[in-house]
């Protein structure tokens, strides 16, 4: 078979996973969240927690809920990682240093997972499991209760409540994210990938020592992909044999990554009474996600680098058994959700590759977006391309049944704001600093592509990166944690007071002006207004990073 | 301003209380279930050990440091295959220092094959992306035949079958590439010849 072919078929394969999925899961998730039912176990959490199961919040009140949460996770967190040494299984590591606790801390809980640190030579088995893991399951149950928050704006009328927070939490986590994550771990237990608590050190075939790496490596591997976290056990993430043996666990981490999010369209359009206004929104990311795809494989199979035709193929930073069809993949769709999560080095990508990921992540995490960071993000954008049309043709603009007025205006101008002023102020300060030119991985334009991918990645909640940048100086740890902590949490609270305010709303009947919002006319405006925001923003910069080296 | 943060101060420690109850169940129990139910699987969930006579010698998975004459070598690693150390070059596709390193593993790599500098497949002068890759591609492998066979006085129609018979194709048939399990075709080397390993 042609290694064209094999890409095809997996490609396809893919799709048919991800096509059996869809309904059954997207049913199923918007069920957990309108269900009044509570399960045994999750009655025994609310009791442990003394939260009223039954009581509702507003806008305001579950906002603080999840800032309250994050930043209690965020200090335990650091305090695991900085007292490891005293934890079980360390594996005679030493406690983690502040600053980079604090920014694997914040990394974590804000589901951007990324890592200034090495997995294998930092972190003991305790802190692992017991700290990253659960953050990696908490932080991607937070973005599931977001965006069911603001998806009952849409649907409640004249409420003052958006529903309970720690209960959208709990379900998230016990009926979602927890199940799901078993299945998965033990199929990736079956392809090959490590689950001990151990390791060994042997001498090799030709005599030399190696440490024989083990670890609860499954389980986190699982719920790293299913909740978009991409924080890999080890250094090398997901290019590493342990934790991705061979190309059938990569097709499974790569259904992994994309099934939550392309579900919740499925969710989306099922909580709204409106089905085909999620097939829309799912277009939508479809598209986006193919013309990156379609970039990437292009760039990457035709080899179209000057290491590419000195070595003859694109295969600097890719593994013998994935090849460039399949490392293109998950390159896209690990950036295009908030995972992460590589497969080969995006910093040896070659110019086209790199810089289609890298504006894969500036679309804002909506090709298809995080788990539930994609749904509101992109409900966000629906909202301002109804304002847009509403601009052109002198309405007031609606999206599902909502009037859309200054209040709403002014969330989502502040929302589109946010991620690139992070991006581009932390790029600009940092490229500013002498010592910056010392921390690049690469010279000319690729140094600079490196620091920019890292704020973007930072800010958006990716948390993959061009790895040859060293972050370990506390300029870079406090920037990007600051840049990760504000790209994450400003948007929640903006996202969450839109929604109070929508809920507050009464819903006004659809007339014959109403703008349809579900037809392919205005899924191609909304794929415009992402596509010219994205560029309006970031064309400068990618200019001078990627575009640059492409052309030369 | 008061009120939200009392309710901040409430909050939090709810949120304390959850995220304690969530580490046990997800932290703890989580991993160890998988664990517990991932012994059904036997080697497969302990990173498959390879041995010879008895020994472990390495993992299934990770790809091993070869040099010398007698052995298949792997695809370049700056790390030389140390397990603690995963990572790729990173090196960008323009960088000058990759270039080079390209061309001096093509003169190497053609020097020690003896062949000529253009038949060097991709994968010989490329880094991985962990440093740890198991596999090389069947081109590079066919390239150190007559070297390998020399070297261990094996007939090159006995080290090809060798070479062939581990092989990896792709993943039911069409996923990934196919590829050679470097450190099965140096074992089974080993045991064609009645050596012991070892340099």
């Amino acid at each position: 078979m042609s290694d064209t072919a094999g890409g095809l078929l997996s490609l396809a394969a893919l799709l048919a996973l991800l096509a059996a999925a869809y309904v059954p899961l997207g049913d199923h998730m918007a069920r957990v969240f309108t269900s009044t039912r509570h399960l045994r176990a999750e009655r025994a959490v609310y009791r442990l927690t003394g939260v009223d199961p039954d009581a509702e919040q507003g806008a305001r009140s579950y906002a603080t809920s999840v800032v309250g949460f994050s930043a209690v996770g965020v200090a335990v967190l650091v305090g695991l990682l900085m007292a490891q040494a005293a934890l079980p299984l360390h594996r005679d590591l030493p406690g983690v240093p502040f600053w980079m606790s604090v920014n694997t801390a914040v990394s974590f809980v804000t589901n951007t997972n990324w890592q200034s640190y090495a997995g294998e030579s930092t972190l003991g088995f305790t802190a692992q499991m017991a700290g990253l893991a659960v953050q990696n399951f908490l932080s991607a149950a937070v973005g599931l209760a977001v965006a069911v928050a603001l998806v009952r704006g849409f649907v409640r009328s004249r409420s003052g409540t958006l529903g309970n927070f720690w209960v959208d939490l709990t379900r998230g986590t016990i009926r979602i994210l927890l199940p799901l994550s078993l299945a998965a771990a033990l199929l990736l237990v079956a392809g090959g990938v490590v689950q001990s608590f151990a390791d060994s050190t042997i001498s090799t075939l030709a005599g030399h020592p190696q440490v024989l790496t083990g670890g609860p490596v499954a389980s986190q591997e699982a719920i790293k992909l299913l909740g978009n976290n991409g924080g890999g056990f080890f250094n090398a993430n997901s290019a590493h044999p342990l934790e991705n043996p061979t190309a059938l666990t990569n097709l499974l981490q790569v259904f992994l990554i994309l099934v939550l999010p392309v579900s919740l369209t499925r969710t989306l359009g099922t909580m709204l009474g409106a089905r085909r206004q999620g097939l829309a929104v799912l277009g939508v990311m479809t598209l986006l996600w193919t013309v990156s795809l379609v970039v990437t494989t292009c760039a990457e199979v035709g080899g179209h680098s000057a290491a590419a035709r000195a070595a003859g193929a694109a295969m600097e930073g890719k593994e013998t058994r994935f090849g460039e069809w399949a490392s293109a993949l998950f390159a896209v769709a690990t950036t295009g959700t908030s995972t992460g999560a590589v497969n080969a080095s995006h910093d040896s990508l070659t110019p086209a590759g790199g810089g289609a990921v890298l504006a894969n992540m500036m679309l804002g995490e909506v090709a298809p977006g995080g788990v539930g960071a994609g749904v509101y993000g992109i409900l966000v954008m629906a909202i301002l391309t109804v304002f847009v049309a509403g601009l052109m043709v002198g309405r007031t603009p609606e999206l599902l049944g909502k009037k859309i007025n200054a209040a709403q205006m002014t969330y989502v101008a502040l929302y589109t704001l946010t991620t690139p002023v992070l991006v581009l102020v932390g790029t600009g300060t940092a490229i500013a600093r002498d010592d910056t030119a010392g921390a690049l991985g690469n010279p000319g334009g690729h140094g600079f592509s490196e620091v920019l991918y890292a704020y973007t990645s930072a800010a958006n909640n990716n948390g993959s990166a061009f790895g040859g940048l060293t972050v370990t100086s506390d300029f870079f740890q406090v920037s990007l944690a600051l840049a990760m902590l504000l790209g994450r949490l400003v948007p929640i609270v903006l996202v969450l007071l839109l929604a109070g305010s929508l809920a507050r709303q009464g819903t006004v009947p659809r007339t014959s002006g109403t703008l349809p919002t579900h037809t392919p006319l205005f899924a191609a405006m909304l794929v415009g207004v992402i596509v010219v925001m994205t560029g309006l923003t970031y064309f400068p910069a990618l200019a001078l990073g990627p575009i640059a080296e492409a052309l030369s | 301003m008061t009120t939200l943060l009392t309710d901040l101060a409430r909050q939090s420690l709810a949120a304390l209380r959850l995220l304690l109850v969530m580490t046990v169940l997800l932290g703890i129990g989580y991993p160890v279930a998988v664990w517990g139910a991932g012994q059904a699987f036997g080697e497969r969930a302990a990173g498959q050990p390879v041995r010879l006579d008895g020994e472990v010698v390495g993992s299934r998975l990770l790809g091993q440091h070869f040099e010398g004459e007698k052995w298949f070598h792997g695809r370049p690693s700056p790390q030389a295959y140390d397990a603690l150390a995963s990572a790729p070059s990173n090196l960008g596709p323009s960088n000058p220092e990759l270039l080079a390193a390209i061309e001096q593993r093509r003169a190497e790599v053609a020097q020690r094959e003896g062949v000529p500098a253009a038949e060097v497949p991709a994968d010989a002068l490329t880094g991985s992306g962990s440093g740890l890759d198991p596999h090389i591609s069947p081109a590079y492998a066919r390239l150190q035949v007559p070297r390998v066979a020399a070297a261990n006085g094996l007939g090159t129609d006995e080290v090809e079958r060798l070479v062939a018979a581990h092989t990896v194709g792709r993943a039911l048939g069409f996923l990934g590439e196919p590829g050679v399990d470097v450190l099965g075709l140096n074992l089974a080397l080993v045991h064609a010849t009645g050596g012991t390993g070892g340099d």
